[in-house]
């Protein structure tokens, strides 16, 4: 399978600035602090990178969400790139990732440099509802004009139809879920960087109070001020650099209706992070039971059981068996999942944190939450559009 | 509770007004028969353009639902309950909605019957249980 574009690239820089609740930096100084640092994890000098891409650009839309175009930030590093891209349509916020694969690939680009940024801790010091879906005008428009009118101001209105159906469907209990928040929870103690470090009981996720039922206040993710960066380099650019090259082994992608308001299926699964997994396992040959670690999506708690489902690691209907008490997920267990605790402690950095972590382990960076001799590692993205990595060291 | 309506625009605005008459209005394709919402200038299934506003029967069931506890805005009235509503014409033909119900009442599966709230120039359209 060599023909394919994602075997020609590695990520060989990965990095954060500071994530806090909100910083005293500003989105572009956070951008600059992930982007260069994460040249330097690479080994590479700034003027070596020629192209960077972001999710998803920058938008006038407030409440911090997309602060920062990759424009400014190519000003502010003094990079003359030859390929730029910001991304805000369809495979999630994976989309600049597959969209630099191809851009390398085609040898447009030698160093890509990808990152995510978003300022929405301080965006809510200013105005607590700038981040709900309401709009500045009188009156909403668009895609929002088919919820908010009926009180469905924040995403989690949406996603706990799924977490409901899921439940309804197969019976998952609110110990069941809540194990995942446990679980990230203690996952997050060990991450210095994590926002919310000190250990929660399932009897402290129960006692929570309800946001939108049965989506209790710690499934869902926490909002903060943060970037994430990525170098992305051509294969035959990885070597001799500081860290071994990741491969990235497969990738694959969806878009789903959900954006537009349009919903397929009975809100039991997301037929388009399965659509998405599907094309990942048809690109490699690595199966489910191979895979080390994993990183999966969880703004709203319940995309871990919706996508691991999705990415076929389960079962239809197994997930919120096979996460249940946590062991199964912990970082001795069979699949160790979102080992740094993100996004529920660690933040909302957008899936981005979760790429973030899977390069970490995979370098065996991870300290005291390091999955002993990882050496693959599956990542998902996204609740409205769909995005997976299947990541290789050799 | 405190509503923000929707704008008024050219493609949607005959779905936010339908209630004017009592009954609810789904876009629906000319050629192949079938259903789609949000309306679209085509048929996403044919690719015809003689799609447009159709009544429907205003029943169906609850594909799931949600008890909203989160006092999002000052001085917004909680709890509420949203649903996805699957309407009877059609399979997977859904309508995201407030169900008028007790949260004792709310299951999936639950059959429901539209009923319009106006507000200014919208008749939003909520669903309450069906009463045999």
């Amino acid at each position: 399978m060599t023909s394919l574009p994602e075997k020609l690239v590695c990520v060989t820089g990965a990095a954060q600035s500071e994530v806090a609740r909100p910083s005293p930096r500003s989105a572009l100084q956070l951008t600059a602090d992930a982007c260069l640092a994460a040249i330097a994890e690479a080994g590479l000098d700034v003027s070596e990178i020629d192209g960077i891409a972001t999710y998803p650009g920058k938008s006038s839309e407030g409440g911090g969400i997309a602060p920062v175009s990759p424009s400014e930030a190519a000003a502010m590093l003094g990079l003359n790139p030859r390929w730029i891209l910001a991304s805000s349509e369809g495979f999630s916020h994976m989309a600049p990732i597959f969209n630099a694969v191809t851009a390398i690939a085609c040898g447009l680009a030698r160093h890509v440099v990808v990152f995510r940024t978003v300022a929405q801790a301080s965006a809510r010091r200013q105005a607590r509802a700038s981040t709900l879906m309401v709009g500045g005008g009188d009156r909403v428009d668009g895609n929002n004009a088919w919820t908010v009118p009926f009180g469905a101001l924040s995403p989690v209105n949406t996603f706990a139809l799924y977490a409901q159906a899921y439940c309804d469907r197969y019976r998952a209990t609110a110990e069941q879920l809540g194990a995942l928040a446990v679980s990230s929870r203690a996952h997050a103690a060990r991450n210095p960087a994590a926002i919310y470090r000190d250990p929660i009981t399932l009897d402290d996720y129960l006692a929570a109070r309800t946001i939108s039922s049965p989506l209790r206040l710690y499934d869902c993710d926490v909002h903060v001020d943060g970037a994430t960066a990525l170098v992305l380099s051509h294969r035959d650019a990885s070597r001799d650099l500081r860290r071994p090259p990741i491969h990235l082994e497969a990738m694959g992608m969806a878009v789903g209706g959900l954006w537009t308001g349009q919903h397929e299926g009975d809100f039991t699964s997301l037929p388009g992070a399965a659509r998405a997994g599907e094309m990942l396992w048809s690109r490699t040959d690595l199966t489910p039971g191979q895979i080390d670690c994993a990183q999966i999506y969880d703004g709203f708690s319940i995309f871990v059981w919706l996508w691991l489902e999705a990415l076929r690691l389960v079962e239809p209907g197994e997930a919120c068996r096979f996460t249940e008490g946590g062991h199964r997920i912990g970082l001795t267990g069979e699949l160790p999942l979102n080992t740094g605790g993100d996004p529920l402690s660690a933040g909302r950095l957008h899936g981005y944190g979760h790429i973030h972590e899977a390069c970490i382990q995979l370098w065996g960076l991870g300290g005291d939450r390091q999955v002993a001799g990882a050496r693959t590692a599956i990542v998902s993205n996204g609740g409205y559009g769909y995005g997976a990595m299947l990541l290789r060291r050799e | 509770m405190i509503r923000k309506l929707p704008r008024l625009e050219p493609d949607t605005a005959f779905f936010w007004t339908s209630g004017a008459d009592g009954r609810l209005r789904i876009q629906r394709c000319a050629d192949c028969g079938t259903w789609q919402h949000p309306p679209l200038p085509r048929c996403a299934e044919c690719h015809g353009e003689a799609v447009g506003p159709e009544p429907v029967s205003g029943k169906g069931r609850i594909a799931s639902y949600t008890v909203n506890h989160e006092a999002w805005l000052p001085g917004l009235a909680v709890p509420y309950i949203l649903a996805m509503v699957e309407l009877a014409e059609q399979a997977q033909l859904y309508v995201f909605t407030t169900l008028v119900a007790t949260e004792a009442e709310a299951r999936t599966g639950l059959p429901v019957r539209v009923s319009f709230e106006r507000h200014e120039d919208i008749w939003l359209p909520l669903f309450r249980p069906e009463t045999p």
